[in-house]
């Protein structure tokens, strides 16, 4: 548990709920997802190999290659450019991931906490397709399970990790423009459905 | 307009921006006898050939990535794309 667990106040979500925000259509649940902690994982230069192997250790499986993603155990991680990861695990269990990354990484690695820089959508459901594109460039049909593509929706630079096609994505945008994002996602899944 | 991503593959032209011509890897040496006469050519100097152009494209919506991009200034044909560290390092910068 995290140092600061006694203040007394609640936390919001990144649309500002209590709870997160649900909003199923005929064939799509679109679902905020709060539970994640992110760190982002840069190799230094000329350490790249020193860091897959630490962070092998770590996570408890390899790093993905580019454009994609993989889930070992309670670790995620995703491909985010050259060099460069975001990681992911239960907010109640790694808190501090950051700092746990850190510890493991050492020297060859810069990591950054990325927790509340971020906002993430769970889309479920057979309507997948439709939705996804009409909102991106991302070739979403042709597309396999443990696809990451960076895609813009709505102006903004999101991640779209697939975990199975047509049936099940998450869609990670910057926190700050949660509305914006939940507002074209639902406008998309009304448009369609 | 298509950019051929050496890492991603082919991605549409919207998810990048445009910097400019790719001598701005070229940086000067600001320590030479000359530096100012080198900066004045490097920020003001640029060729505008009707042909093929190498420049620099940022992947903005991408994998953030920059590239030199040799694009046909006539036709937009794009004739190669190269990752711009890479490109740095075989000129013996950023090491």
């Amino acid at each position: 548990m995290g140092k600061f667990d006694n203040h007394g106040l609640k936390a919001i979500s990144p649309l500002g709920g209590h709870e997160p925000r649900e909003d199923a259509f005929a064939g799509l649940l679109i679902r905020e997802v709060t539970d994640r902690a992110l760190a982002s994982l840069a190799a230094r230069q000329g350490r790249l190999e020193a860091v897959h192997s630490a962070a092998e250790s770590f996570l408890g499986g390899a790093l993905p290659e580019p454009v994609r993603w993989r889930a070992a155990g309670e670790f995620a991680a995703w491909w985010m450019g050259p060099d460069l990861w975001m990681v992911s695990a239960p907010h109640d269990s790694h808190e501090l991931l950051a700092g746990e990354l850190k510890q493991a990484l050492g020297e060859a690695g810069s990591v950054v906490e990325q927790t509340d820089g971020w906002c993430c959508f769970g889309m479920e459901g057979a309507r997948c397709f439709d939705v996804l594109e009409r909102l991106c460039n991302a070739n979403v049909r042709a597309g396999k399970a443990g696809d990451a593509t960076r895609t813009s929706m709505e102006h903004l630079g999101v991640f779209l990790l697939c975990h199975e096609p047509g049936q099940r994505y998450s869609v990670i945008g910057p926190r700050s423009s949660a509305g914006s994002l939940h507002h074209a996602l639902v406008s998309a899944a009304k448009s369609v459905i | 307009m298509i950019i051929n991503h050496p890492i991603l593959g082919p991605r549409d032209s919207q998810e990048f921006t445009y910097l400019g011509d790719a001598s701005l890897i070229d940086r000067p040496d600001w320590q030479a006898d000359n530096a100012a006469d080198q900066f004045c050519d490097y920020l003001y100097l640029r060729d505008n050939p009707a042909g093929a152009h190498r420049e620099l494209w940022f992947h903005e919506q991408g994998d953030r990535s920059w590239l030199v991009v040799t694009r046909n200034t006539v036709t937009h044909e794009i004739l190669n794309v190269e990752l711009a560290r890479d490109v740095a390092r075989a000129r013996g910068r950023s090491k």
